[in-house]
């Protein structure tokens, strides 16, 4: 059979390299042009060769010194998040019920905090925070700890983490929800017969079957909170001071605040590099953790060597009818 | 190692069983004997699955008992119930290797490292893995799979019985013969019990001694497989063992002379007045012979099948269809034929069940 080959098909793929080239490649490249260029308003461009570049990772200077405070204060932020979102996730996800109607319950009551658009859940916990009006911020004074997320650092980083366990925990909670509902009850019924304990059930069933979703939620999570801009935004807009601006309020601040668009270009494209290589570490880690290093497939796994010939037991049915 | 017996088992999923159509299981007596080797044979959907997981405690009955020997296991859950089983589809645990999987049984049970050591070795010995044990046990093929979940019972020493619910249902068709004769020569060296569930009676006539057929939740027979090909004791049995299975034809039964299709058929036995709704007659193809016209009962052939070992006749009587041995040779006068069938192989069935002819010790 010969395979019909056809340069013309190439065609086909047209559409979706104008649509990726109009959505993606020529807007970043925009932001590439802006990074390497000085302006003094008016469209006029002056070229900058990679000092903005300079300038921006160089922790001695004025933008190097805020880029820097914003990526640990973000780096932080993304840390507490993975830390208190992914174990979460995963003790609620085995926390809910298997069948019957309590499922669609959970699983709806779960989704809803995905569904609120993020400025709403700024707003709710702008509310919600405050001393004189908000339910939590009026019991924590009431209960006598000083809460005022406008005023103190703690305060705010406090309301900021809850909110986001609060809007995002869910998520991690279905995705690992769906990977145990996957695991088949043979695997649950033979860790019974083999005599093992809840803790080994969960280290040697769930977690390895859960590895997969759970590489989806690590990324999701810290891909979203890494870039978390309209909650913190809203709820304190980056203060007390700059204890909550994190490097997404601060690429506004400098684009449209200040309207440097060299600088603000040349953050830009740094804070996609920075994504784009902690997800690949994420990605590689969390692949190649528990793989095994021998051959895959190898055919003489486990099989007999001399057992090539079927054994001599004859079907007693066979016998009789011939 | 112990004696498993069913005492009045019956089982039902719904929450208040109210007729027999509730249960899943019927009520069920049955004594496996040490050290045997059975089949539980039965199509799907007919309770196997059901009986295993009670044997081995991911169910608890309805009703009745279970007892290990003389020790009543009923309520006790399965980690304390020292029985093996082996699923459908190969359990491994991913993230270990095969030398962990083998030892975790042990391990959980806080078996000393030492012993677990012999012991794994010993049994990856006995299941021809000990070239893959420092290998992780999610790579290997679907058959060495199923001999670690085969070994993770083996490795402990005292338990009772090891179960298989249809163990080679996703192993290769090669594989299959020698996983099933590593199964009967470990059978032979350990003397432990083993019940193997499975719907294909080939599996279940060469792995088992005694084979257990079920049908809509009971027991129907049980026996060697000699038994069930010679004396079914339930329709059931003659149709669902043998290939192609009994004839079974209605007929009416008078003293030493049955009558099918308005035509006389002489029985070895004479039988007792039968009151039953259903009596039928019951006959193997391999003993009915295809003869051209003459003497014996009046056919049409519809067709003959080769299949290869043999021929075989699907004829009509009358209003009846049956399959009958074609020997070779045989010259066939249009479609049109005799039958003889041997008296001694003939069996008389009353709703289903077997029945002894007069005088005769059922």
């Amino acid at each position: 059979m010969t395979k019909p080959l056809d340069n013309r098909a190439w065609l086909l793929v047209v559409p979706v390299f104008a649509i990726v080239a109009f959505s993606a490649v020529l807007p970043l490249m925009t932001v590439v042009n802006y990074s390497v260029q000085d302006t003094f308003g008016n469209n006029q461009f002056f070229w900058n060769g990679v000092g903005w570049f300079k300038e921006l990772l160089d922790p001695a200077t004025d933008l190097g010194g805020r880029f820097f405070a914003a990526l640990w204060r973000t780096l932080l932020f993304s840390a507490i998040i993975l830390a208190i979102q992914v174990p979460l996730g995963i003790v609620v996800a085995l926390s809910m019920p298997r069948e019957g109607w309590t499922v669609a319950l959970c699983l709806v009551l779960m989704a809803l905090p995905l569904l609120i658009p993020w400025n709403v859940v700024g707003t709710i916990w702008q509310v919600f925070g405050r001393g004189d009006i908000g339910l939590m911020g009026w019991g924590l004074n009431r209960l006598g700890f000083d809460y005022n997320y406008n005023g103190g650092v703690i305060a705010a980083w406090f309301t900021i983490v809850l909110m986001d366990v609060w809007h995002w925990t869910s998520l991690v909670a279905l995705l690992c929800y769906a990977g145990l509902k996957s695991i088949p009850d043979a695997y649950y019924q033979a860790a019974r017969i083999d005599g093992a304990s809840r803790w080994a059930v969960f280290t040697t069933i769930q977690l390895p079957k859960m590895r997969r979703v759970l590489l989806i939620a690590v990324l999701l999570r810290f891909m979203d909170s890494f870039m978390i801009y309209t909650e913190p935004f809203v709820l304190t807009g980056g203060g007390p001071g700059n204890a909550t601006t994190f490097l997404s309020i601060d690429l506004v601040k400098i684009a449209l605040g200040q309207f440097d668009l060299g600088k603000a270009a040349a953050l830009s494209i740094v804070y996609n590099l920075i994504i784009l290589a902690v997800c690949w570490v994420f990605y590689t880690v969390m692949t190649h953790a528990g793989a095994d290093r021998g051959v895959r497939g190898d055919p003489a796994a486990g099989e007999a060597p001399d057992h090539a010939v079927p054994p001599a037991t004859t079907i007693p049915l066979d016998r009789r009818a011939a | 190692m112990a004696r498993i017996t069913l005492d009045k088992l019956a089982h039902s999923y719904k929450p208040n069983p109210s007729g027999p159509g509730d249960y899943a299981l019927k009520e069920i007596d049955h004594v496996w004997r040490q050290g045997g080797a059975y089949a539980l044979l039965g199509p799907s959907g007919c309770g196997k699955t059901t009986l295993l997981n009670i044997i081995s405690g991911l169910v608890t009955p309805t009703r009745g008992r279970i007892l290990f020997d003389d020790d009543d296991v009923t309520g006790r859950p399965t980690e304390a119930r020292n029985i093996a089983q082996v699923f459908q589809f190969p359990v491994v645990y991913d993230t270990m290797t095969v030398r962990e999987n083998l030892a975790f049984p042990l391990k959980n049970r806080g078996v000393a490292r030492d012993v677990i050591r012999r012991r794994v070795d010993e049994i990856a010995g006995l299941l021809d893995l000990t070239r893959s044990l420092d290998r992780k046990a999610s790579n290997l093929t679907a058959d060495a799979k199923q001999k670690i979940s085969l070994g993770r019972g083996l490795v402990r020493p005292d338990v009772a019985a090891i179960l298989f619910d249809e163990p080679l249902t996703v192993i290769d068709p090669h594989l299959k013969w020698q996983l099933r004769s590593t199964l009967k020569e470990l059978h032979r060296r350990l003397d432990i019990t083993m019940i193997y569930v499975t719907h294909d009676q080939t599996e279940a006539l060469t792995f088992a001694d005694t084979v257990v057929v079920m049908h809509d939740g009971a027991v129907v027979q049980a026996g060697t497989p000699d038994q069930l090909f010679d004396r079914p004791a339930h329709t059931f049995v003659g149709h669902f063992i043998g290939s192609p299975g009994m004839n079974v034809l209605p007929c009416r039964v008078d003293g030493a002379l049955a009558t099918v299709e308005g035509h006389p058929v002489t029985l070895a036995h004479a039988y007792p007045a039968l009151d039953a709704a259903r009596v039928e007659l019951g006959i193997r193809p391999e003993f009915i012979r295809l003869a051209p016209r003459g003497a014996g009962l009046p056919v049409r052939v519809r067709r003959i099948d080769d299949i290869g070992r043999a021929r075989i006749a699907r004829v009509e009587l009358g209003a009846c269809a049956l399959s009958a041995m074609a020997p070779d040779g045989v010259a066939l006068d249009g479609d049109e034929a005799s039958l003889s069938l041997d008296p001694s192989r003939i069996h008389v069935y009353a709703d289903g069940r077997l029945v002894a002819p007069a005088g005769a010790i059922a």
